[in-house]
Formats: C-alpha cells, structure tokens, sequence
C-alpha cells in the first residue's frame, strides 16, 4: 500500500502515529516520519489515521473501494530489510 | 475556432509529458481528473514507477523506509502509456515531436516538461568516480548509499550543508557513525533562511556532535591504491579521514535535451508565463508547450513578479496541477500559478519549515519563541513587508505567516505577541550571503531579470 503524507500541510498533530504507529513515528517533537510502502496488514490502521488526519495530509493509493488503479511495475531488486528503528 | 480546438484535443489530442515524477504524475491525474479523455504519454528516464524524493535523505536513510520503495500512490487510474528507462534527447517544436535517445520519435499536440533538476556531481571526474563518494538525488543513489552505510561505515563527511546535507548529516549521525560537514559559508542552511537562522542550525549540528567546518571549501578528495575514498583535503589545510563523502552541492537543472530547440531553456530552468506556457528563446510565449516543478521558473505576484525558480515539493505538485488545467482549457478559463512557496526538513530531531521567500528578505524578526531554544518562528522583511515565515517546531504557525504574506502585512511586527522575547522586538538583518555565491536545494531562487543573462545581440524588429 502506497502512502504519501504532504508535510507541508501536516501540523505534527501526532494523529496518525497514535492511529497506525506501524507505519507512522513522531521523529522529535514535531517531525513526521512514515513508512510510504506499509504492508496490507496495516491497511485498516492507516485507513483510520488518514481519515482523522485533521488536515487531509495523508493520501493512500486504492484506499477507497471502486477507484482502481493501474497495476503497480515492481523492478527486481534484494528485498529490503526495514530496520526496526525503536 | 480555438474554443472547437480545445475541444477536440479535450477529446482526442495527444499529451506528452516528459518527466516522469512528482510533477509528471499530478499532472497526468490531473489531466484525466479534467476530463482529458484523449492519448496520454509518459516520458522518463528513471526505469521506475515515480516515487518520492523527500524521504530519500529522511525516513530510507533512517532505515525506516526502503529506499526501493517510496513510490508514490496514484490518486488514479491513468490509462497512459509509460515510456520509462529511456531520456528524451531533444525537440522539435515546429513539428511538435519529442525525440528519443532510443531514436523513436512521440508526436505531440501539447507537451508538459517536467524534467526536474540532477544532483550536482563533484567537479572533479576522477575523484568523484572514488568507490564511497555518492549524492543523492535518485532511488538508486539512495540504495546505493544506504547499502554502504549500513556496510559499516566509521566516518562520513558530507561537502555541502544545505537541506539535503544537512539532513544526511542528521541520519548519519542518529545511526551513531562520525560525521563531518564542510561548509563554504558561515554556518548550515544560511542560503536558504540566512546567517542568524543558520547559527541555530550550526548550534544543532553541533550539540549532535557534527563536527563541523565552516568557512571551508573542499580542495580534493583522496583515494588509496584500491580507488576507495579515504580522505577528504579542506581549503584550511586539513585533512578528515573519510570512508563516505557525500556530495551535496545543490542542483543542476535538466534542460540540456532542449538545447537549440528553440526554446527559452538553460542553466536557469525554462521561463514560462504565470499559467505554465514555457517562452521560446525570443522571450514570446508558446502556447502548446508548458512547464512544472523543479525545472520551471516563473514570475509570481506576489514577489514584485520576479521570476522564481521554486525546489520544492508542494510547488511540483500545484504548478503541475495548474499546468494540466491550463494545457486543456479556452485561454479565458486559464489560471495563473500563483502558489505560495513552502518547504519543510526535518533535522536532528527539529520540524523546520518556511512559507515565501526567505532570500528575498533582508531582515528578520522572531515574533515567537526564541533561537536559544530552538522552537521559534521568525519573519522576514522586505522593503516594509513581511515576505516570508521560519518555524522551528512550531508548524502551526505557518498557515498565520502565510495570510500576512499574502496581506503584505507590514514590517517591522508592530504588535505585541504572547510569547515575544526581547530578542524579537527588534527586526536584525537575515544576514543572507551574496546571491552571486552557489546555494543549497531545495530552496528558492529568485532568477529576475539580469542583464549578464543576454545571450543574443540585439537587433530590433522591423515592420
Ligand atoms: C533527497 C531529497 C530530499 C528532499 N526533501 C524535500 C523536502 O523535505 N521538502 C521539499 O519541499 N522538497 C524536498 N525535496 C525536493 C522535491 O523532491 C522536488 O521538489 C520534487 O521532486 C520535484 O519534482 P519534479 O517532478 O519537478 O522533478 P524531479 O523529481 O526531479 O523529476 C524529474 C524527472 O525527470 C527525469 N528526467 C530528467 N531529464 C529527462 C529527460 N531528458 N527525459 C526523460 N526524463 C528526464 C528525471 O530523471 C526525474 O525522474 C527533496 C529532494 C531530494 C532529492
Ligand atoms: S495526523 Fe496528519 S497532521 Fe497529524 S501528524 Fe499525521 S499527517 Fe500530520
């Protein structure tokens, strides 16, 4: 699931990362960071967190049912190790 | 007659875009969002699905994120067809024809560049070939320097303390590795938001324990027999032990595939009008072909319509958004990109962000907080007005920096805010280098009118 947050909207309201901290980290006290490809299991708790993202920062590709999109070219590359950073 | 022509390409025009990323893809969307239900081509040299750049430094260096993985999420579907992994070569603007490097020519009858800017490489071929010199621009810079970080590496300097740098400085060292930062100015970020901001920035490099030299520039960089970098020779004379430099010296803009096509493309970007049409080299506007994002430069009301060249996230994606309208509409419906620049960064664990244009202005005023605690929010003055706004932690500020923007709201704040030191009741100078010197990206440039810019002789027109 394909995620991309407009930080230039985001006020650091912490929203997401209380809804979905899988995929969503306060860095600081006000910096967000995210996981842009957060896997399928997460895809109800980043469904909540961008719809009560008080300002609409965070958009989900395929989120919502009847708007399909393209089938997503994947390019071979090692498989990627995500460092559990806490 | 025109409005019969805008709708018959509404329906079944041909659309090119070239430059298939941020700006690219908003605008594709945008293009169907529209109603453009005729053919749609995307051109991009990167053999991927457009991702996002911004965590590239943040977020993958951080190990939080895969740096293969930060494709962006369509908002869409696109019904295009992708030509990607092959650079258009050049144009052809009275054919109205894009051609390829692979030789194949894409016919257009409305063409949107979007072909964004390039990491500048380190000036010396040889020592920027170094096995453990990198930038970072692109998904594969990205891999490869994270895999080499995560390799094991003991100390790394970074040559440039922009944002991009200086956010490297900070991945680097939160993952625990010695870091160096050369500097040619006085202190990090000083081209983007000026010296006094950038002694705060220079303070959290500091504390982090950055080492670093400012008032340096790099003279070489030194391999050992094997061709791997080991060291790193400043302009003071000395010399930092390196298994990672990473070059971080701003951007160059990719415009080079529009040389002798006629269009009014360079180092500068491609001029365009307020809605997007890109001028041909004579200063007269197009009206088929238009611009968006990091490659574009145009001029803005609200910054006395100086020309601006915008690096910035938020930018690609709204003039991208404005250029797909205008490309598909009558002239009376058009719109003019009239976005107000806004970035972000994040470092050493600080929510940085900017509204206007900071470079513009040549003093500042902290309205809020204070420096010494590194949670402020400073404004920018121009002759009079407020013309941009810096947060330190403090975002939710922003949005009131922009409405007095946008107001011309005057300069020096004359009202008393809640929270203001005395530090803040008198307007200081930004303390801004000299424009003439290289920046950092993502940034603003304000690229107005200069006269050293005139390449042609000039003859005037006859009647
Ligand atoms: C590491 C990093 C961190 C960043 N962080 C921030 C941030 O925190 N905040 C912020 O506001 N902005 C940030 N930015 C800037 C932001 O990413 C850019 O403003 C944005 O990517 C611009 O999008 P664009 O589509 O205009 O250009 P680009 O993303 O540069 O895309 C242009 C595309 O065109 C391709 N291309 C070039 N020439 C050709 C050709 N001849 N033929 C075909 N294709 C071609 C390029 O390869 C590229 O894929 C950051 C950028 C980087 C690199
Ligand atoms: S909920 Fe929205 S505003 Fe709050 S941190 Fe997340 S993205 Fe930012």
């Amino acid at each position: 699931m394909r995620i991309v947050v407009d930080l230039n909207k985001c006020q650091g309201y912490a929203q997401c990362a209380f809804l979905a901290p899988d995929v969503f980290t306060m860095h600081g006290e006000e910096a967000l960071l995210y996981n842009p490809l957060a896997a399928e299991e997460h895809r109800d708790a980043v469904a909540r967190a961008a719809a009560a993202c008080p300002v609409q920062a965070i958009t989900v590709e395929g989120l919502h049912e009847g708007a399909p999109v393209e089938p997503v070219q994947v390019f071979t590359g090692a498989p990627w190790e995500p460092r559990d950073g806490r | 007659m025109a409005a019969d022509y805008v709708d018959w390409l509404r329906r079944e025009g041909r659309i090119v875009i070239v430059g298939a990323s941020l700006a690219g893809l908003r605008a594709a969307e945008t293009l169907r969002e529209e109603g453009f239900t005729g053919s749609l081509t995307l051109i991009g040299d990167e053999p991927y699905d457009p991702y996002d750049r911004p965590p590239l430094s943040k977020s993958v260096l951080l190990g939080k994120a895969s740096p293969r993985h930060t494709e962006l999420p369509r908002r869409r579907h696109l019904d295009a067809e992708w030509r990607l992994g092959v650079p258009a070569a050049g144009l052809d603007l009275t054919g109205k024809r894009v051609l390829l490097a692979d030789g194949e020519e894409v016919e257009y009858d409305r063409l949107l560049i979007a072909t964004g800017v390039r990491a500048r490489p380190w000036p010396v071929a040889e020592e920027a070939e170094l096995d453990g010199v990198f930038v970072l621009r692109t998904r594969d810079d990205a891999v490869a320097l994270t895999e080499r970080l995560r390799a094991g590496a003991k100390r790394v300097v970074v040559i440039g303390a922009g944002f991009a740098g200086s956010e490297v400085a900070s991945a680097c060292r939160e993952m625990g590795m010695e870091v160096t930062v050369a500097e040619r100015a006085g202190a990090p970020l000083v081209g983007a938001l000026g010296g006094v901001v950038g002694a705060v920035a220079a303070d959290l490099q500091l504390e982090n324990g950055v080492d670093l030299r400012t008032h340096v520039t790099v003279t070489a960089l030194e391999g050992d027999p094997m061709g791997r970098v080991r060291s790193v020779h400043l302009s003071d004379e000395s010399v930092v032990e390196a298994d990672v430099v990473v070059v971080s010296l701003g951007s160059l803009r990719n415009t080079e595939w529009l040389t002798g096509s006629g269009l009014g493309a360079g180092p500068r970007g491609i001029a365009s009008d307020a809605g997007c049409r890109a001028f041909d080299f004579r200063g007269i506007v197009t009206d088929d072909v238009f611009v968006a994002g990091d490659v574009a430069r145009s001029p803005h009301a609200l910054f006395g319509y100086q020309f601006l060249s915008l690096e910035h996230w938020g930018n690609a994606v709204a003039q991208a958004e404005t250029a797909a309208h205008n490309m598909i509409c009558p002239a009376s419906d058009r719109r003019p990109h009239m976005w107000m620049p806004a970035f972000w960064s994040s470092q050493f664990g600080v929510n940085i962000k900017s509204v206007g244009v900071p470079p513009m202005g040549d003093e500042l005023m902290i309205i809020q907080g204070s420096t010494a605690e590194r949670r402020f929010v400073g404004v920018y003055g121009y002759k009079g007005r407020i013309v941009a706004g810096v947060t330190f932690d403090n975002a939710r500020w922003l949005e009131y920096c922009q409405r007095q923007i946008e107001q011309g709201a005057p300069f020096p704040v004359e009202y008393p805010t809640m929270d203001r030191r005395p530090e803040g009741r008198k307007a200081v100078p930004a303390d801004f280098p000299d424009p003439a010197l290289p920046t950092h990206g993502p940034t603003v440039t304000l690229s107005g009118y200069s006269p050293a810019d005139r390449r042609l002789v000039f003859t005037p027109g006859h009647h």
